[in-house]
């Protein structure tokens, strides 16, 4: 992840408490996802960011995953994601970022 | 009539020792952790010469293979062997890296660069065999210097060093004690951009049928700034890029929009020309250090060969229309605009469909997209995918949402509009230009219709804007209606004087 956008969540979370944010990706690939997920719930994995070491365990979900598509106005969905979703293999998303919120979430 | 695109060329420079040096994943690491393990096994995983020349998308940058070709082999390619491992193509080369670092010492004029006497000998000579450098370019490299000053001044003062095979070889001075835009590192990156655009624009001219005095205006579109501390970025690359290739009569400036520049630029190229306001005029960009092994570390973790290796460069030549070359349709233009939105499919929309639909095309009237032609060799162990790929995939979904094809047709609609990507991952170098060249031939060779050459550029990097930005445009077959011809004051004056010579033999044949 972005060192500067490591920053943000980082002061973001200290703001409001990690236990009120939610992270929203929108990364175009599984691995991509989970490294991002990675980094907001065990650290930076690649030691070079400020959350390197930071284990905030925030809750971090794929814009296209369930319990976020649910949440949201259907025509809007289908208006700004649909598409991405037809291009996307969703269900690799999925699984990637099931496996890192089964371990490293704390919320 | 619309302009047309009359030429391209492409060029690489080998240069590992700038990926250890000067990218900035590994002045990064060297800043957080001088010591890592990346950083002390990072030599082994850099390639030789011989073996950046034998690769296949290189080659392809080139021109000395197609991308049909290049997509008829295996990935990952760097473990695929090349037929061609030549260092001319048909659109450039591939330049080694001592020569490339003698490059930057001719495109210096202000006395930044020191080049080590004996360095600077033996890559004047290699040079002298270079077919488009002019031999007055050479003198430049006869002002080498002793290794002791060399690091003498690398010990005193803030001097960005210049290596070769892990030596010192030179270095490039500041050219101010205290603004930091002229900074050693700034200048560095300058004159490298700037090197690497020259050797675009000397390949341009050599390989079309156009002299350099014939050049009106040249755009430079990298991703780079130069000026001082009170005008960061005022310019002109395109000017001192000009002089030196010799472009006497041209003058020009820069374009700027991210990875994006080049089709901005292109845009701009065809409406000066279509205009009239010129007839020839050049859009060229050089290189980036800073991107030199931004993907290192995922390369090295996979065991892989750092794979941005090269600064690249290119040129194009936007002209009057001569009834032949490649239109470019400035009447089916997309743009992302203001208002357009970030999302992808908005994005993709405004510039694809929206822009075809207003002239009663289809998203399957244009024959092969040109977007954003990363190489899938070095995004894919980074996590970024196969960029290409991804985008022909939103281009063909777009067109399934639009009920143009159904779902089940995306795969052929991406194998039938698509190309792989070759390009090396230098920002605005990959984005929509590198087809170009290969377009051109192909739509002259009737085998392709129409082009569309999209690019896209990430203006939240520079924190001014959130916003997202892009620009498209078509190429055409030629119509073959042939080049405007001017009427001259002279050629009128000698048309009347003809009819009232023929009116006054008229008129004494009647009294006849």
């Amino acid at each position: 992840m972005d060192l500067e956008n490591q920053k943000r969540v980082k002061a973001l979370a200290e703001q409001y408490g990690p236990e009120n944010i939610i992270v929203i990706l929108g990364a175009a690939e599984g691995e991509a996802a989970g490294l991002a997920a990675e980094t907001v719930t065990a650290g930076d994995p690649t030691y070079a960011g400020p959350l390197a070491g930071v284990q905030l365990g925030l809750k971090v979900y794929h814009v296209c995953e369930p319990e976020v598509k649910d949440e949201v106005d259907s025509a809007v969905y289908d208006e700004q994601i649909s598409m991405m979703e037809m291009v996307l293999d969703v269900d690799d998303i999925i699984k990637e970022m099931s496996t890192i919120r089964d371990e490293y979430c704390k919320y | 009539m619309y302009s047309v695109l009359k030429g391209a060329s492409y060029i690489l420079a080998h240069t590992p020792d700038m990926v250890i040096h000067n990218g900035t994943t590994q002045t990064t690491q060297r800043t957080i952790d001088p010591e890592s393990e990346y950083l002390k096994n990072l030599d082994k995983s850099l390639r030789t010469y011989e073996e950046c020349k034998a690769y296949l998308p290189n080659q392809t940058y080139i021109g000395n293979m197609t991308p049909q070709e290049l997509a008829g082999y295996e990935q990952p390619w760097f473990l695929q062997k090349s037929e061609h491992t030549e260092r001319e193509g048909k659109f450039g080369e591939i330049m080694p890296e001592d020569e490339f670092i003698g490059l930057i010492a001719i495109c210096d004029v202000f006395d930044l660069v020191k080049l080590e006497v004996n360095f600077a000998n033996t890559v004047r000579s290699k040079l002298e065999s270079h077919s488009l450098i002019n031999p007055a370019l050479l003198k430049a490299l006869e002002k080498g210097v002793a290794l002791p000053e060399v690091k003498q001044l690398i010990e005193d003062t803030r001097v960005e060093p210049l290596y070769f095979n892990g030596n010192i070889v030179g270095c490039i001075k500041a050219a101010h004690d205290i603004d930091q835009s002229l900074s050693a590192h700034v200048i560095f990156e300058n004159l490298v951009s700037k090197a690497s655009c020259v050797l675009s624009l000397l390949h341009l001219i050599g390989k079309t049928e156009v002299n350099a005095e014939e050049i009106d205006y040249v755009i430079e579109c990298s991703e780079e700034a130069c000026g001082d501390m009170n005008q960061r970025g005022g310019g002109n690359f395109a000017k001192a890029a000009s002089e030196m290739a010799g472009l006497v009569n041209a003058t020009g400036s820069d374009v700027r929009g991210f990875c994006a520049g080049p089709a901005h630029a292109l845009l701009h190229a065809a409406a000066l020309v279509k205009s009239g306001t010129f007839k020839h005029v050049i859009v060229a960009a050089g290189g980036s250090t800073a991107k030199l092994g931004m993907n290192g570390k995922d390369h090295v973790n996979k065991n892989m060969p750092i794979l941005e290796d090269c600064v690249a460069g290119f040129a194009v030549l936007i002209s009057a229309n001569d009834g032949v070359s490649p239109e470019i349709n400035s009447d089916i233009v997309g743009r992302h605009t203001v208002g357009t939105g970030s999302s992808p499919q908005n994005v993709i929309s405004s510039l694809t469909a929206i822009p075809l639909e207003k002239v009663g095309l289809k998203l399957s009237d244009i024959d092969k997209y040109s977007v954003e032609m990363q190489n899938p060799d070095i995004t894919k162990p980074a996590g970024a995918g196969n960029v290409p790929e991804a985008n022909y995939k939103m281009i063909g979904a777009l067109a399934a949402m639009r009920k143009e094809i159904e779902k089940s047709q995306l795969a052929d609609f991406v194998s039938e509009h698509g190309l792989v990507g070759w390009a090396p991952t230098q920002g605005h170098i990959p984005s929509g230009v590198p087809y170009l060249g290969f377009a051109r031939q192909e739509l002259m060779d009737k085998k392709l219709n129409r082009v569309m050459v999209i690019g896209k550029g990430s203006l939240f990097l520079g924190r001014m804007t959130n916003l997202f930005d892009g620009v498209s445009f078509i190429l055409q077959q030629n119509s073959g209606a042939g080049e405007e011809k001017s009427v001259s004051e002279t050629s009128v004056r000698k048309l009347i004087a003809d009819s009232l010579k023929d009116f006054a033999k008229h008129l004494q044949g009647d009294e006849g």
